[in-house]
């Protein structure tokens, strides 16, 4: 029995893509979004012809209405209860899982997958891929949500601050978390096995724990503005914006984020995400598409990590074949 | 498939209320097309063991056999529609009022997830109760294609009596609206008929007390937007009450956007007061431009953002038209993104996307 074009088009759908989150919206509703926009294409694949059968109908001529005086004719009728008016919309409900979730503040990279491919996306969730953020942040405020729309809770001056102090904070930071990191990964720091992980690049933690920072650095300085790049493990959009109030403290002043930017999520970079007028059906088909064939050029095992340490200029294979441009800020010089 | 029994048909005869006509033919028709298929006894069902037991019965009663056409007839076979479904499929090749709605491009799977109203179109008779109601819609001059739309988002056309029908015309027509726009106005808002005389005076009576129109103003604003006739009050009062007090227009601006974008009046209250605040506040646009181009007001406030963003960006926001390089509101929203990036902001669209991604 073939397939309808709807659901040969569905199984094109298999794979993983991203969009790009606008802020303000929450991802709940860029998923129903997609959902809808993916039905709408699926559903406007035409359908066949109605299936037809055979049926006896009273010739035009006869009006007695008597049973026995009835003469009958075959004719072949379509059979309405395979309508689309009367069965409804070939797809009905399609499952979009979404990946690592963003909050409604911040904005950038969601990883969505359709369907059968979301054991895929389970299985890349649970594996130790890091993020990429870009913070933007002010310094003389602090908020009671870390961010620049909540309520006010302390005013301080900033013009103690410059760039070196605030590098060494970082440095610090970067320190502690790198210090975490080793702790997590539940390996004795003496041993052989850690010095073999280590130089893979394989320790980190596993499964749930703690947020981790395993890069940090500054960008771009103009007090009272600057922003921050960040690579990061397990963690939560609020405890980002927890680390600007934290760095803000720190300096012996005041800092608010800005915005939170996720710009890459394992190998999906700000380049793959489709925006808001690319959520269609077709658009999605070819982003799945790129997403194969990427699959297929780079080594892409699942027990590495895949992230690049900032202090060191190697990039992974993955990183190696995405080009990254202007905007894509996980660009290392 | 096989297991439907006696007490069935009775059931069917009793709830379905058909056509004799029909019922005795589908019998008939049964009869002559399932009789190649199976031996027609008493339907029970035919399980694996009842055929082995029943072997001997089988050849007894075999489906090549010749009978008369008296017994033909009083073979007794059960029609295929269940006594209860919850869906409108089983019923469709049986029923003619259905079979003809759908060819009417009724959307039935629709209505039948709204409660009782599939009951109630199979209770229908299409010569006595549709057809009449759908001559009287082409009467007033309701174009036959749009039959199917009006009847899937109103099926409760199909039991308001005729006569409250011509009333409400007939008040319609005495509000001096032409017989067109009354026929638009029935297509594009299916349950402005279901309304009483009185409801519909209520309304029209309240629009122009609140915005104080001239007679061919609130005529206008109706005919383009005919379901504020029909939605509930409350939410307009709320919207008018928002442009005056929080946004500050005066009585003669809230006039000329109403008149210009009816929809704001319907509009969803928190996402309007969003758009403001982003117009006023974030991109400095004074009261009267906003008037002066109020279909800013209908447009989506994740266009608008990005799109002065941009403009922000390349440093050509400037919506002042005294001033050089004036950027006129109503290109922002309306232009498509090609055309917007290529004359407004004099960049590439892949430019814009990029863009996009930093925000």
């Amino acid at each position: 029995m073939m397939a309808s074009p709807a659901v040969r088009m569905f199984w094109r759908l298999e794979g993983l893509f991203c969009v790009y989150k606008p802020p303000g919206v929450h991802w709940k509703l860029v998923r129903d979004n997609i959902e809808t926009t993916l039905l709408k294409g699926l559903n406007a694949a035409p359908s066949g012809p109605l299936p037809k059968e055979v049926r006896f109908l009273p010739d035009p001529e006869s009006d007695t209405g008597a049973t026995k005086g009835l003469t009958l004719s075959a004719a072949s009728v379509p059979v309405l209860s395979k309508h689309p008016l009367v069965t409804g919309p070939e797809f009905q409900h399609i499952k979009v899982g979404v990946g690592h979730r963003l909050d409604a503040f911040s904005s950038g990279v969601l990883v969505l997958a359709v369907g059968n491919s979301n054991k895929i996306l389970n299985n890349f969730c649970r594996t130790r891929v890091t993020r990429d953020y870009t913070l933007e942040g002010e310094f003389g405020t602090a908020t009671d949500d870390f961010s620049y729309r909540g309520k006010v809770v302390e005013r301080s001056t900033y013009g103690h601050v410059t760039q070196d102090n605030l590098d060494r904070v970082l440095a610090m930071l970067q320190g502690a978390n790198q210090k975490a990191l080793l702790m997590y990964s539940n390996v004795d720091m003496r041993s052989q096995e850690a010095y073999e992980m280590a130089a893979q690049g394989l320790l980190g933690p596993e499964g749930k724990s703690e947020p981790v920072l395993t890069g940090l650095r500054c960008v771009h300085f103009q007090p009272p503005n600057f922003t921050l790049e960040v690579q990061c493990l397990n963690e939560t959009q609020k405890y980002l914006r927890k680390v600007v109030h934290e760095i803000g403290l720190e300096l012996r002043s005041t800092a608010v984020c800005k915005g939170v930017r996720r710009t890459r999520d394992g190998p999906f970079t700000l380049q793959d995400a489709l925006t808001r007028n690319h959520w269609t059906a077709s658009d999605v088909m070819q982003a799945i598409r790129k997403y194969h064939s990427s699959k297929k050029t780079k080594k892409y095992s699942h027990t590495k990590t895949v992230d690049a340490a900032p202090e060191e200029n190697t990039m992974t294979d993955s990183q190696q074949n995405e080009t990254c441009d202007e905007t894509a800020v996980g660009v290392i010089k | 498939m096989f297991c439907y029994s006696d007490f069935t048909a009775k059931h069917l005869a009793t709830e379905a209320k058909e056509d004799k006509d029909i019922e005795e033919l589908s019998r008939a028709v049964d009869v002559a097309y399932k009789s190649p298929l199976m031996p027609i006894r008493d339907a029970v069902p035919v399980t694996e063991s009842q055929i082995s037991l029943d072997l001997d019965a089988a050849t007894e009663f075999s489906a090549l056999e010749e009978i008369s056409d008296e017994e033909a007839v009083r073979i007794f076979v059960p029609s295929a529609m269940p006594p209860a479904s919850l869906s409108l499929r089983d019923y469709v090749d049986q029923s003619e009022t259905l079979s003809k709605l759908v060819q009417l491009g009724v959307n039935l799977w629709k209505l039948e997830q709204r409660p009782n109203v599939g009951s109630m179109l199979l209770r229908l008779n299409f010569n006595t109760d549709v057809a009449p109601r759908l001559l009287f819609l082409k009467e007033i001059g309701v174009d036959d294609s749009h039959f199917g739309n009006i009847i899937t988002r109103n099926p409760f056309i199909l039991t308001e009596s005729l006569e409250n029908l011509q009333a409400r015309v007939n008040y319609l027509k005495s509000k001096k609206f032409s017989s067109e726009t009354v026929a638009s106005m029935v297509s594009r808002a299916p349950y402005l008929l279901n309304f009483s005389v009185k409801r519909l005076d209520n309304r029209l009576g309240f629009f122009q007390q609140q915005l104080n129109l001239s007679a061919s103003n609130l005529r206008n604003i109706v005919a383009r937007l005919p379901r504020l006739l029909c939605g509930s009050l409350e939410p307009i009062k709320e919207n008018l009450k928002v442009c005056e007090i929080e946004f500050g227009f005066k009585e003669n601006e809230i006039q000329h956007i109403v008149l210009s974008v009816p929809k704001v009046l319907a509009a969803n209250k928190r996402k309007l007061t969003q758009i403001f605040d982003l117009l006023h506040n974030t991109m400095e646009v004074p009261h009267h431009l906003i008037v002066k181009f109020p279909q800013v007001l209908n447009s989506k406030y994740l266009r608008i953002r990005e799109r002065h963003l941009f403009l922000e960006y390349l440093g050509k926001a400037q919506y002042d038209p005294n001033l050089p390089n004036y950027i006129s509101l109503d290109r922002l929203v309306s232009l498509p993104d090609e055309a917007f990036c290529t004359e407004l902001a004099l960049a590439t669209l892949e430019d814009f996307h990029l863009f996009q991604k930093t925000l």
